[in-house]
């Protein structure tokens, strides 16, 4: 049997690790121009700054965070609802992980649970078939999150409470599409993106393929990386070779896992549940056209949104006003830019949504980067 | 009647009547027996002198029983070791049950000859206690706290205490009972065999302390794990800690699980794990009566204290990079995706 061990300490060779920041140096002295990478995933942004990436590479390649954190994109207008659902009587309301943390405009879910509403966060969204089975007598409502990657599960679930008949699972949608967002990121005419780090695990379901029109469209290079420190390296050694070459092209860095058409099973019963939504308000970036989904009309009975229109606030809300997470977002900042990072706003007590989950890049600046900043090591 | 195996505890075992008087003497005092308990005064009577350790803490564990423990067994050695920790013999235990109404007294039974038997590896002994029943619904099966007393034999183990080129040095590998725990919960249907490292440490600081090291600080790394302890010396003593990631030994099994859900080893908690600062030049000889010890095989020097980034802790990785090691914050709540 492969020992786990064995497994990812190869993805974390320090040798591998040292001689792909060698050979990244190397070639990117003949760059004149800065490479401004964006890592699309908060995944990434996660590996890079615990990690420590960023302090083995030149000074002329930059990363800008991206948009690709689940719980960082969500307006608080969406938390407000899901405040409101788990509020109304005899309601248990189920999400995943960081959402309980997340700064709705009354407090955040964990705030409402400690007054006495019925908030579970799941390990398995499966577990919600459970909760709804032996809650017969109670409406349980699956706050759903996540880009690509967590919506085959959402639509899985969908799927066994019509084929189960548990009429009292409800759902509000809050699935997001990336290459939406990767074209807002990019109608920005101040954006200094030219070069994408692809999605790792969104890839993986939804193929390399969903990125071919951002290639072509804004000239630039994206490579899709796996998740490991190895894997983050050698993507961005792949970015600057096309530099190098002035390429612009796509290439996938975890062909491990990922492939041209993603997971076709995965598409289809999304396809069969789910469909596009005219317009979804991402915290940060505002509205995007086309870039979240929706439960489709002729599952409405399912759909906590339909159900309790009249009781959810229809208000937009706007962050703190010293917050810059709509620019980090988008990448014309970075967190120590921030007036309130680090003061006003921290992983206790944080203001915007980018310093609440660990895949945000406030929370992971905070976290690891004081080192990085105060005496930068090459 | 004398209590039966198939029984459920009922309010009327907390009522203060016949019904508690067999609890107590069928129970508890079969398993914890001595003078000072028997003597049934309205509070112990205890001979100290010199300096002493004083302690409580209450546990409310979920699952009540894991892979190497239970609720009694963390009752017992949890109190013992932050006794231990000051370096003080652990002399004397309160314990207090609340017990939901209903609960099984066969899980009671086990729970109590576990406290039993953990308390030989120490000689402390429980001297006082109580016992309350609470309606079905008003506790989470039983809760139970412990309070400790023992006499301090190794003055000056402090977190101030810390000072520029003392050396950390980790007992075991760890987040073992972190992940345990987690493991067990219902919602994560894994199967490991991993257990807690849940143990009394007593027997391994009396060996310390018997080979005359000198000890600056000492604590058990339990809620918050190892970057929690690291975090309050470095604030505490105003220095700076460096740790290297290559030297903290951590387990596959830790490993695996933080791997899934995007936890960090040196985040989970532990119950029979503890970490100690210490000059440089007493390192090996600590090590040496470390590793004499079953559980101490894997002791290992992690990291030196400095007067560099005071207040911080800094992890540097094997290749050459670092970041700060913070505080673990909020809930631990599975990543996403």
């Amino acid at each position: 049997m492969i020992k786990l061990a064995d497994l990812y300490q190869q993805f974390r060779n320090p040798d591998t690790i040292r001689a792909l920041s060698n050979r990244i140096n190397q070639l990117a002295s003949d760059i004149d121009a800065d490479i401004n990478i964006m890592e699309v995933c908060g995944g990434h942004t996660h590996t890079i700054m615990k990690y420590g990436l960023n302090q083995l590479l030149p000074s002329n390649i930059k990363f800008i965070h991206g948009p690709g954190c689940p719980v960082c994109i969500m307006p608080k207008e969406r938390i407000d609802h899901a405040a409101t659902l788990a509020q109304l009587p005899d309601v248990i309301l189920l999400t995943l992980g960081d959402m309980i943390r997340v700064p709705g405009s009354k407090g955040n879910l964990a705030k409402f649970r400690s007054q006495g509403a019925d908030i579970r966060p799941l390990y398995d969204p499966m577990d919600a078939i459970t909760i709804a089975q032996e809650n017969p007598d109670k409406t349980v409502i699956f706050f759903a999150i996540g880009f690509e990657t967590s919506t085959p599960m959402t639509a899985v679930l969908i799927d066994q409470a019509e084929k189960l008949h548990i009429d009292n699972l409800l759902f509000h949608i809050n699935h997001v599409l990336v290459p939406p967002a990767i074209d807002a990121v990019m109608a920005d005419t101040q954006s200094k993106v030219n070069a994408f780090i692809g999605p790792a695990h969104v890839s993986v379901i939804s193929g390399a393929k969903i990125y071919r029109p951002a290639v072509e469209q804004y000239n630039t290079p994206i490579v899709v990386s796996g998740f490991e420190p190895v894997d983050v390296m050698e993507s961005i050694l792949r970015i600057v070779q096309q530099k190098h070459e002035d390429k612009a092209e796509l290439d996938v860095q975890y062909s491990r896992a990922v492939s041209e058409d993603g997971n076709l099973a995965a598409q289809a019963i999304i396809n069969q549940y789910l469909t596009v939504k005219d317009s979804f308000r991402w915290r940060g970036l505002g509205p995007i056209p086309n870039s979240a989904l929706r439960l489709k009309d002729e599952f409405k009975h399912r759909d906590a949104e339909v159900i309790f229109k009249t009781q959810l606030p229809t208000e937009e809300i706007d962050d703190h006003k010293a917050c810059q997470c709509g620019d980090i977002l988008r990448g014309l900042s970075n967190p120590p830019d921030c007036k309130v990072f680090g003061r006003g706003c921290t992983p206790d007590n944080p203001l915007g949504s980018c310093m609440v989950s660990s895949e945000g890049a406030c929370n992971a600046y905070y976290r690891y980067a004081g080192v990085s900043h105060a005496n930068p090591k090459k | 009647m004398p209590i039966q195996k198939n029984d459920q505890v009922q309010l009327s075992h907390g009522g203060g009547g016949k019904e508690m008087n067999t609890l107590i003497n069928d129970l508890f005092f079969k398993a914890f027996s001595n003078p000072i308990l028997e003597s049934q005064e309205d509070a112990a009577q205890l001979q100290l002198s010199g300096a002493t350790a004083f302690t409580t803490d209450s546990f409310t564990v979920d699952p009540l029983f894991f892979a190497g423990g239970n609720i009694g067994k963390l009752a017992i050695a949890g109190t013992v070791n932050d006794l231990a920790m000051m370096g003080a013999i652990p002399e004397y235990l309160s314990c207090s049950f609340i017990i939901e109404e209903g609960f099984a007294i066969q899980d009671l039974q086990t729970i109590v000859n576990s406290m039993a038997e953990e308390m030989q590896y120490s000689g402390a002994h429980i001297v006082c206690g109580d016992t309350k029943v609470v309606p079905k619904g008003c506790a989470d099966g039983i809760f139970i706290n412990t309070s400790g007393v023992g006499k301090i034999i190794k003055q000056n183990i402090s977190v101030n205490n810390l000072v520029a080129d003392d050396v950390i040095i980790v007992s075991r590998d760890i987040g073992r009972h972190g992940a345990a725990i987690l493991m067990a919960r219902d919602s994560l249907s894994l199967e490991s065999e991993l257990t807690s490292d849940c143990a009394t440490l007593w027997p391994i600081v009396e060996q310390l302390i018997a080979a005359n090291i000198d000890i600056h600080a000492m604590r058990d790394a339990t809620r918050g794990g190892l970057s929690a302890v690291l975090n309050e010396w470095a604030t505490a003593s105003n220095v700076g800690i460096d740790v290297d990631e290559k030297n903290i030994p951590v387990s596959s099994e830790v490993q695996g699980l933080c791997e899934l859900y995007g936890f960090e080893p040196f985040d989970l908690a532990n119950e029979g794990t503890f970490i100690i600062a210490l000059p440089r030049s007493a390192a090996d000889k600590a090590l040496e009566v470390m590793t004499q010890y079953c559980q101490c095989d894997q002791a290992a020097v992690i990291g030196y204290v400095t007067d560099e980034h005071n207040g911080k802790v800094v992890l540097n990785t094997p290749w050459g990079s670092s970041r700060y090691l913070d505080l673990p914050q909020g809930e631990l709540l599975p990543r996403i995706c």
